[in-house]
């Protein structure tokens, strides 16, 4: 793939029950974004903007928010699903010579509609819809599923939950800092089993903002901050209906990681990625999300996280944000996960910086069960 | 029409909005989940075979995912089948729920099928749920045309457990 | 730097009021499949899929991820793009993005709406801000009624100047299998119809429709491998610049001349009537016919009914517009933007039947939706 790179991101904080409008959220990220870049709105080549409108309650969702993104007098278009797919179309447009950047831009309130509602409108409505499936109960399906296969335990994702919640001290966006011990999330309310309320992702509400520009456009300016370079991306998805998948290990992550890989050059993760941000909606996704990505081998995800390797300081620490379990603004959360390894390659990271991270990866899931993967693979090598 | 206020709240001096938007639909089935539910009205499960693939989907489907070979061999499963997984859900969403908390979802897998379907386990003690275990449809007594045509799958009584 | 990228293939359903015997997954099926076969490759060709629909029509979630056993989306990479009634024309450029990228070679954008499914009056209303506009937004059709309303008094435009627009549509639909409605009418027809929000009558109206449509796209290397003409991408251009209906200036259409300007910049275009040999645009009433006209500078201010009377832009005008029947004969929302480059297409790759237009090499197709939000895109016959 040609070059290109992040040149800016901006996020606002993650909290629930926030009493910005849709447009005030957006451009508030976008406003941070610009000023990162060191770019004025006059900069902008086109806007992306990803929005939902079921989590927005507004048929035409974009439209609420297309001033504020910085679209007017100038293209804009608007996708609907995680900020990780907006972002990798953000991509494609920077890259097809019309513009020289693109401006990305996901919001969300979660606290604002009927959560439960909302995502079980993913079901099929001719058939499984009326069963009253939403993301928690549909999730544990598939905990279940994987846990019982690989012997991995609840004791091993509240492990989780437990690293993540205490990295989010470090990130002054994440809307959910906890010092928790297993024994806590193993005592918390029972939700669907196995998953309970420490297991589980928060209602959120907020904007994340990124801008990615060609190689000439982030080489032309002397740019105070180090842009940083795609290496890889790449999405898949999986069969629709749950009856039709292998619940117990996700196929389109590891076809999604081995294509962003190749294009990366990444032959042992591990190894060669020094932090990772993957989508944590619930404790055991993150386990099965190690496995996909290719950090450990199938069914030893349990293993992985005991052995501390993903924690801070560990040979790869995965969500030092405090990932999507400290912070979860559904259509947000994939392109937060994309800013913080921005962060992270810039060294901007502050407390929850990784020494020396040269590589990092930041992955992105939307649908049921993590029907679809996204996966970024990111430098601040340009070679 | 759709109201958009309804009540109005403050908040740090800010004014919330509180409404709530109604736009009602009508699914088409379409020719093959009709039959699929004109079948369950008799109290028979059908399912489509894919001949590439030698997979028969339940609940059936026109189009094959795996090859895209459109489907038209109709073949009747049985009525039991083996939970694959399964979940006991214990918080209550009135609107979404059919029924009351703590109750069970599971992937029943029904013998002739070579997927699973979702749908919910009654009249089984929760914590005597296991993976492999017999369940067998309970249909609904007045059918009307829905995935609730199947009330629930029940455990075999005196069937061995996995 | 930027892969030249063409159309080589095109499919649709036939488009009608009510697909009673397929749900929303099977529907889309039919037009994946029949675009793969006008350009005879076979699912494994594709490498990726973009789709969209104006969501709250059928009140499913995450589109994409269910529909993949109709869209052929299992284990390849799938995206959801959605600008209400402009989706199409953000489709066709999302399809198009993808492979100009250096990505993929080869993508299906595909586009479908069951109207039948909703309210769409409801649906649409959604749009409207919650707190300042929704209460007393008066739909889609208000607005176009008051721009025409305003057009008749300041230029002497007058009904029967949009009735004509009608009828020529309507009457294209006739050489056109997958229109939804295909009735011959007059003048006079349009005329006595019902006034739905005066000067717009039923017959100066869309339809509301179940259809699909997918278009395929592939790069420099494999178009000419695949398609003996196919129709590469010359321009695309959006203008979604406003939020609020409230702030829209209805007679001078700023959002449709930036993106006529815009696009026919890109392409290298100064004198639209002589150098476009087709267009098909997103009409959703009569009225727009007359009107919109000159807000994409085919002609100057005011002189659109006189070309419109003088039949320029009839099937044997200089300026052909609507030869598949346009918007006014079919309209299953999500894909109406789509079927408009689609067709566009079909002109270039001489494949549009009885409604081809002879010799096409440059054709424009337009998209429209929402606080009055166009795309347009520009498609020749040569490369760019």
């Amino acid at each position: 793939m040609d070059k290109a790179a992040i040149v800016g991101v901006g996020q606002t904080k993650y909290e629930r029950g926030k009493t910005g409008s849709f447009a005030e959220l957006v451009f508030e990220a976008v406003t941070k974004a610009l000023a990162d870049a060191g770019m004025e709105s006059k900069d902008i080549g086109n806007v992306v903007t990803v929005t939902n409108d079921f989590w927005d309650g507004r048929t035409i969702s974009c439209m609420a928010v297309a001033e504020a993104s910085g679209s007017y007098g100038r293209d804009a278009t608007n996708v609907e699903g995680d900020g990780t797919l907006g972002a990798f179309y953000g991509l494609m447009r920077a890259l097809s010579g019309v513009y020289s950047n693109t401006m990305v831009v996901a919001h969300s309130k979660i606290s604002e509609g009927s959560p439960r509602a909302i995502f079980n409108c993913a079901f099929d409505p001719v058939y499984d819809r009326i069963l009253g499936l939403d993301a928690i109960s549909s999730s544990a399906l598939q905990a279940r599923a994987y846990m019982k296969k690989f012997g991995v335990t609840e004791e091993q994702c509240a492990r989780v939950s437990v690293k993540n919640h205490r990295n989010a001290w470090n990130n002054s966006y994440a809307h959910v800092p906890l010092d928790i011990t297993v024994k806590d999330v193993m005592q918390s309310p029972k939700l669907a089993e196995p998953i309970k309320r420490l297991d589980t992702s928060p209602i959120s509400d907020g904007a994340c903002a990124i801008v990615i520009a060609t190689e000439e456009e982030a080489k032309k300016k002397k740019r105070a901050k180090k842009p940083i370079w795609i290496k890889g991306v790449a999405h898949c998805a999986d069969a629709y209906r749950l009856g039709e998948r292998d619940l117990s290990y996700s196929n389109a992550l590891e076809a999604a990681a081995r294509k962003a890989y190749q294009m990366a050059g990444i032959t042992d993760p591990l190894k060669q990625i020094d932090v990772a941000e993957v989508y944590d909606a619930f404790s055991y996704m993150e386990l099965m999300w190690y496995e996909g990505l290719g950090f450990c081998g199938r069914g030893q995800g349990g293993k992985l996280i005991e052995s501390g390797q993903t924690e801070m300081g560990g040979e790869l620490p995965v969500n030092p944000s405090g990932g999507v379990l400290s912070a979860h603004p559904v259509g947000v959360a994939g392109l937060a996960r994309i800013a913080e390894a921005v962060l992270q390659l810039r060294g901007e990271a502050g407390k929850r910086q990784v020494p020396r991270a040269r590589v990092a990866l930041a992955h992105g899931i939307n649908g049921i069960c993590g029907q679809t993967h996204c996966v970024w693979v990111l430098s601040n090598e340009e070679a | 029409m759709n109201e958009a206020m309804f009540e109005v709240r403050e908040k740090d001096g800010l004014l919330i909005h509180q409404g709530y938007i109604k736009v009602p639909h009508l699914w088409a089935a379409g020719e093959v989940a009709s039959r699929f539910y004109i079948g369950l009205r008799e109290k028979k499960i059908l399912g489509l075979r894919c001949p590439k693939c030698a997979m028969v989907f339940v609940p059936p489907k026109k189009v094959c995912h795996r090859c895209f070979g459109e489907l038209s061999e109709w073949v009747g499963v049985s009525d039991e089948g083996t939970l694959e997984t399964f979940t006991i859900v214990h918080y209550s969403e009135p609107v979404l729920h059919p029924m009351k908390a703590p109750f069970a979802y599971g992937i029943i897998k029904l013998d002739g099928a070579d997927t699973g379907m979702a749908h919910l386990i009654g009249e089984a003690r929760l914590d005597r749920l296991k993976e492999g275990m017999k369940l067998k449809a309970v249909f609904r007594e007045k059918p009307e045309g829905n995935y609730l045509d199947i009330k629930y799958f029940r455990p075999v009584k005196g069937a061995s457990h996995g | 730097m930027a892969r030249r990228t063409a159309i080589v293939g095109v499919g649709q359903t036939y488009h009608k009021s009510k697909r009673k015997d397929v749900n929303g997954q099977e529907l889309i099926n039919e037009a994946v499949k029949r675009a793969l076969d006008d350009a005879n490759l076979s699912l494994k060709d594709i490498d990726a899929i973009v789709i969209g629909n104006m969501d709250h029509f059928e009140a499913i979630n995450y589109v994409d991820g269910w529909s993949v056993d109709g869209s052929g989306a299992f284990m390849k990479p799938i995206m959801k793009v959605t600008t209400g009634g402009s989706t199409g024309g953000t489709l066709g450029a999302c399809g198009y993005y993808h492979v100009a990228s250096g990505f993929f070679d080869v993508v299906m954008a595909i586009g479908w709406e069951k109207n039948s499914e909703s309210d769409t009056q409801a649906a649409i209303s959604t749009c409207a801000d919650p707190l300042v506009e929704r209460d007393f937004f008066a739909g889609a059709i208000g607005p176009n009624a008051a721009e025409y309303a305003m057009y008749m008094k300041d230029y002497g435009a007058t009904e029967e100047d949009a009735a004509l627009v009608a009828v020529r549509d309507h009457n294209n639909a006739l050489n056109n299998p997958h229109a939804h409605l295909r009735t011959k009418i007059t003048v006079e027809d349009v005329l006595k119809s019902p006034v739905l929000c005066w000067p717009i009558k039923l017959l100066d109206s869309c339809p509301r429709s179940d259809g699909a449509c997918a278009v395929i796209y592939a790069c420099e290397e494999k178009a000419p491998k695949i398609a003996p003409k196919p129709a590469w991408v010359h321009a695309t251009a959006v203008s979604h610049d406003y939020t609020y209906f409230g702030d829209f200036d209805w007679e001078s259409m700023p959002t449709l001349e930036a993106v006529a300007t815009r696009v026919y910049k890109r392409a290298g275009i100064t004198k639209p009537l002589q150098e476009i040999d087709v267009m098909e645009l997103y009409l959703p009433f009569s009225t727009n016919g007359v009107i919109w006209m000159e807000h994409m500078w085919v002609c100057g201010r005011g002189d659109a009914p006189k070309l419109v009377r003088q039949g320029v832009f009839n099937m044997d005008g200089e300026l052909p517009v609507n030869p598949s029947g346009g918007v006014l004969s079919t309209n299953p929302i999500g894909a109406t933007a789509l079927i408009r480059i689609g067709e566009a297409a079909l002109q270039i790759m001489g494949k549009a039947g009885a409604r081809q237009v002879p010799d096409v090499k440059t054709a424009m197709a337009t998209a429209f939706g929402s606080c009055y939000w166009f795309e347009a895109t520009i498609l020749r016959s040569t490369k760019p």
